[in-house]
């Protein structure tokens, strides 16, 4: 029975969209908030529902049940890790809509169900995306996340950034969606098939990888990279996430970029991991390589900021950075310790985004200098920020701590760089609960601010002294006293008007309950068990096809128990979480220089599209070369 | 980065995908051969499911939940564009002044209308038995609409096309095709089945649940063109901001 | 020249990359994105060519003439559909950069960096 309602999932939010459309003129605000929230937790209810059921859910939509191991539909494939992804995606946009709840200043008028019938639509294409067992189902899902998330992310048109932001977002995502496609198409001319089980049971049956198989693989993980912001893929998820409205940063950090990871984990696992794939060797390579340059350029540049809300944009492209490393381990160990901390960090980076929220609708900024010790009545909300921030560093419960040490394990080297970037991530967060909560340290000496005005120009510093306009023949970077690049967070609209007296309950509550949940991951010994189970059982290249093509049942392996505290790890979270709490005090008290030494870095930073675009094309021929090497 | 240096990273990205793609043709089987596993099936299914349009048949059969996840896109894009180009504070409504169309443009767009209109809807309608389908017709239908912004004027078009009814069509377009699909579920089958007596090859009444998907996607293609087309008019025609407009006030007194 | 086809596929996305990376106006811009795009119908179309095959449609074939891919033109319906509607999102993007920023010249926006 579950495998027929297995569509639902992805159908019950878009029934939502197009009721909130449809009536959306004569709906009261509070009516159709109502619906919303009903649709999505319906939606998140079914896919809890199925992840208690017994085996893989596999359904074949239309009926199109496979005939000798082929079929001309579409499969949907209920396994523990997509299931997990969907229901995760559905529990935040349940947040968000709760946090959002009379949030927002006023809806357009006579659409009052715009901003809810928007977020809806976001979660079908999550869930779809999560769920399909067809690469070119993937890709129309892949779009449809896409396309409602540039139309959020561009939500407050009447500011300058979030058009821009919203533009980047655009153009990079939707080439990467091309570049997928043409990679889908490649499968199709060898394979003849569009499923990720025929694909790979095809490519498998003539072993051996050639040109074609490694271009195709090539250019699928470039589109789902660009969702998964690794670098040289990411620049465009600092300038998205830095101007999308805050209730929408809960989901893009907590799970959008998330569901790139697991793409590319899904598509190696099901298309590529067989004989006909690519080596594993290749594509660890590929992985690691990408993930440790993400991971250590995250942290840097997030360690770099001021704007609260990009700082924590730069935050997940460090984890995720770590994300794509657990994946690339190639190992289950890695594979389910990367799941736990997902889980985790979805709950931290989210409850981080939710505090910014209630600071901007405050205090009308989210720039770490400007509101330096304007926090100081609200601690409450600035215990929620250090906690969410001790929680990004790793320390022991939290899930993120628990997934950091269960990853750490499979590697010498990896304590050192999961470490270190949760020290930079954590630390970031704590200098700026710390700095704004506290009014620790000096107020920073800023000559911007003081010759700044109410003007919306000076919100980039220097920016505009970018020689490329002049005309490109000089040497850009010998210009001694060139200020650096920045953005600062000063001019940021409160989105809910008017500036709020107290934090409305809601939005507090949806804090507490984000830091709970990633508090939860760390301490419910049954989650890690079947993290581990789900693991080993989605790196099971056959069993995947099996499952899907032949209809036999892979349950969880019995007996496989799951990874849980080991002394080390904890040692090693706590080691982290106090790193960050001394890299934080230093930078508080000026020990520690938290700009001018990566000037060269923040510059690639552009926000300029052609740069971006250019750096995509330019990461494609990496991946080239590191697939072939 | 300087445009120079954008043009480096650029030009070796480009080589490098260059390279990777031609490797990859290299090795392609060779064009127009006829090994085409998925589409022979797919051929053979959509015979047996009596839709003589075999495109039509994967679209709307054997791979409706794509279709499902596209017209989402238009849907979503649609609704994001309201969103985008919805008037902001600072901005203020006028009413366009009527223009003045060539009497043979006019003449022209009168008599094309009611046959363009026609056409769309035959094309919807005939999705499952010769090219077309909802997609296609329900784009025909709304630019035949807009005719009348090209034959008479804005205001003519304005009173044709009430958005508020085409944004209700268009949610109930999207609906009706997610309802469509859970009748599958409710007769027993899976989501998106095709449910429906199957009909006479090549008749109207042919391909079960197809024709119906059809004018489902028809209704909202059409009216979600029309709410598309009409966010941006409002931008081009009707929408000023009330900044520019006073310096352009301003200006013309100080030349006066 | 069996594989011209794909070749001109590649040649046509390469095209189209290199004039977003290099444009100088926003509307070009979302232009040689759809242009990019193309190149994947192209591929696409000719991935599933038969030769000798007519078009999959059988109101007045009759069943059993060789037919092109039906498969490929229906994923192609698809893209252009995607295609339309991320153009227009874009394009309404535009319209608010022009307002907001005073210009479409991705040279001049300068709201977000480092």
């Amino acid at each position: 029975m579950v495998d027929r309602l297995l569509p639902l999932i992805v159908v019950v939010p878009l029934l939502g969209a197009a009721v909130l459309v449809g009536a959306g003129r004569r709906m009261p605000r509070l009516a159709a908030e109502t619906v919303a929230c009903a649709c999505a937790a319906a939606s998140a209810a079914l896919a809890c529902a199925a992840l208690a059921g017994p085996a893989t859910a596999v359904s074949w939509v239309g009926d199109w049940r496979p005939r000798d191991g082929v079929s001309v539909g579409i499969v949907l494939v209920g396994d523990r890790l997509g299931l997990g992804l969907a229901a995760l995606a559905s529990v935040l946009i349940v947040a968000v809509l709760t946090y959002s709840w009379r949030y927002f200043e006023e809806p357009p008028r006579g659409h009052a169900g715009a901003f809810p019938a928007l977020v809806l639509l976001f979660q079908a294409g999550m869930c779809g995306f999560a769920l399909t067992g067809d690469l070119f189902d993937a890709f129309v899902f892949f779009e449809l996340m896409g396309v409602v998330g540039y139309a959020l992310t561009g939500y407050h048109v009447e500011e300058a950034r979030p058009v821009q932001g919203a533009l980047a977002f655009g153009f990079v995502n939707s080439l990467g969606g091309y570049a997928t496609l043409m990679g889908i198409a490649l499968l199709y001319a060898r394979t003849g098939e569009l499923g990720m089980a025929q694909i790979g049971r095809r490519l498998d049956a003539a072993p051996g990888h050639d040109a074609l198989v490694a271009a195709a693989f090539v250019l699928v993980v470039t589109g789902l990279l660009v969702k998964a912001a690794a670098v040289p893929f990411h620049f465009w998820l600092p300038d998205a996430h830095a101007v999308a409205p805050t209730p929408v940063c809960l989901v893009l950090s907590g799970v959008m970029v998330e569901t790139g990871v697991y793409g590319v984990a899904r598509v190696h696992a099901t298309v590529f991991g067989g004989p006909g794939g690519i080596p594993a060797d290749g594509t660890r390579r590929v992985l690691v390589v990408l993930g440790v340059v993400s991971a250590l350029t995250g942290a840097v540049m997030c360690w770099q900021q001021r704007h609260i809300k990009r700082l924590l944009a730069f935050s997940t492209v460090g984890h995720t950075g770590l994300f794509l490393v657990g994946v690339g381990l190639l190992t289950p160990e890695g594979l389910s310790g990367t799941c736990l901390y997902v889980l985790g960090h979805a709950g931290a980076k989210a409850a981080l985004f939710a505090c910014t929220g209630i600071l901007l609708a405050r205090l009308g900024s989210v720039d770490e200098r400007e509101l330096h010790g304007r926090g100081r009545d609200i601690r409450g909300i600035g215990l929620l920020f250090a906690l969410g921030g001790l929680a990004l560093a790793g320390l022991p419960p939290f899930g993120t701590g628990l997934g950091k040490a269960v990853v750490e394990e499979q590697a010498a080297w990896l304590p050192a760089l999961f470490g270190l970037v949760s020290a930079l991530t954590g630390g970031a967060a704590l200098r700026v609960a710390a700095r704004v909560f506290l009014g620790a340290g000096e107020r920073g000496h800023d000559e911007r601010e003081t010759a700044g005005g109410g003007e919306k120009e000076p919100e980039t510093a220097g920016g505009e002294e970018e020689p490329e306009t002049v005309g490109g023949e000089g040497e850009p970077e010998t210009a001694g006293g060139e200020e650096e690049p920045e953005t600062a967070g000063g001019e940021e609209e409160p989105e809910t008007g008017h500036r709020i007296r107290l934090p409305p309950p809601p939005m507090v509550s949806v804090a507490v309950a984000l830091l709970a949940g990633a508090l939860a991951v760390g301490t419910v010994p049954a989650l890690a068990e079947a993290t581990a189970a789900a693991s080993f059982a989605f790196l099971d290249h056959a069993g995947y096809a099996a499952a899907v093509l032949d209809g036999r049942a892979t349950g969880g392996q019995p007996g496989h128990g799951g990874e849980w505290w080991t002394w080390s790890g904890a040692v090693l979270g706590l080691l982290s979480a106090a790193l960050a709490v001394v890299l934080a005090a230093a930078a508080v008290v000026g020990l520690v220089p938290s700009r001018g030494w990566s000037a060269p870095l923040r510059r690639l930073h552009s926000g300029h599209i052609g740069d971006y675009v250019a750096w995509t094309m330019a990461g494609i021929g990496l991946l080239s070369l590191l697939t072939l090497w | 980065m300087t445009r120079r240096a954008r043009l480096w990273v650029l030009t070796a990205g480009l080589l490098g995908t260059a390279a990777l793609f031609a490797a990859a043709c290299l090795r392609m089987p060779p064009f127009g051969g006829t090994w085409h596993p998925y589409g022979d099936r797919a051929v053979q299914a959509a015979l047996l499911q009596r839709t003589a349009n075999t495109v039509s048949s994967v679209n709307f059969d054997q791979r409706a939940f794509d279709t499902l996840g596209e017209e989402s896109i238009l849907f979503a894009a649609v609704l994001g564009t309201v969103v985008l180009l919805r008037r902001t504070s600072g901005e203020r409504r006028v009413t366009p002044q009527p223009a003045s169309v060539p009497p043979a443009v006019r003449r022209y767009a009168i008599a094309v209308l009611p046959l363009a209109l026609l056409i769309g809807l035959y094309v919807v309608a005939h999705g499952q038995l010769s090219p077309g389908g909802g997609f296609q017709g329900g784009v025909v239908v709304a630019t035949a609409l807009h005719l009348l912004y090209v034959g008479v004027d804005y205001r003519a078009l304005e009173r044709v096309r009430p958005v508020g009814l085409y944004e209700l069509a268009d949610g109930v377009g999207e609906g009706a095709y997610v309802v469509l699909g859970a009748a599958g579920l409710l007769a027993g089958s899976a989501y998106l089945a095709n449910i429906l007596p199957l009909g006479t090859f090549n008749t109207l009444s042919s391909g079960g649940t197809v024709p119906l998907l059809n004018a489902a996607v028809g209704m909202e293609v059409a009216s979600a063109v029309v709410v598309l087309l009409a966010r941006f008019l409002a931008q081009a025609l009707e929408i000023v901001d009330e900044k520019e407009e006073g310096r352009e006030r301003g200006e013309r007194r100080k030349r006066e | 020249m069996t594989v011209l086809p794909y070749l001109v596929a590649g040649w046509i996305f390469l095209a189209g990359v290199h004039g977003l990376a290099t444009s100088r106006h926003l509307v070009h811009a979302v232009g040689c994105l759809a242009v990019t795009q193309s190149a994947t119908y192209v591929l696409l179309l000719a991935v599933g060519y038969r030769r000798g095959g007519t078009a999959p449609v059988f109101s007045d074939t009759p069943p059993g003439t060789p037919v092109v891919d039906p498969v490929v033109q229906a994923l192609a319906l698809t893209d252009v559909v995607v295609g339309a509607t991320v153009t227009a999102l874009l394009l309404a993007l535009v319209v608010q950069t022009r307002k907001r920023h005073g210009t479409v010249d991705p040279d001049e926006l300068s709201g977000l960096k480092g």
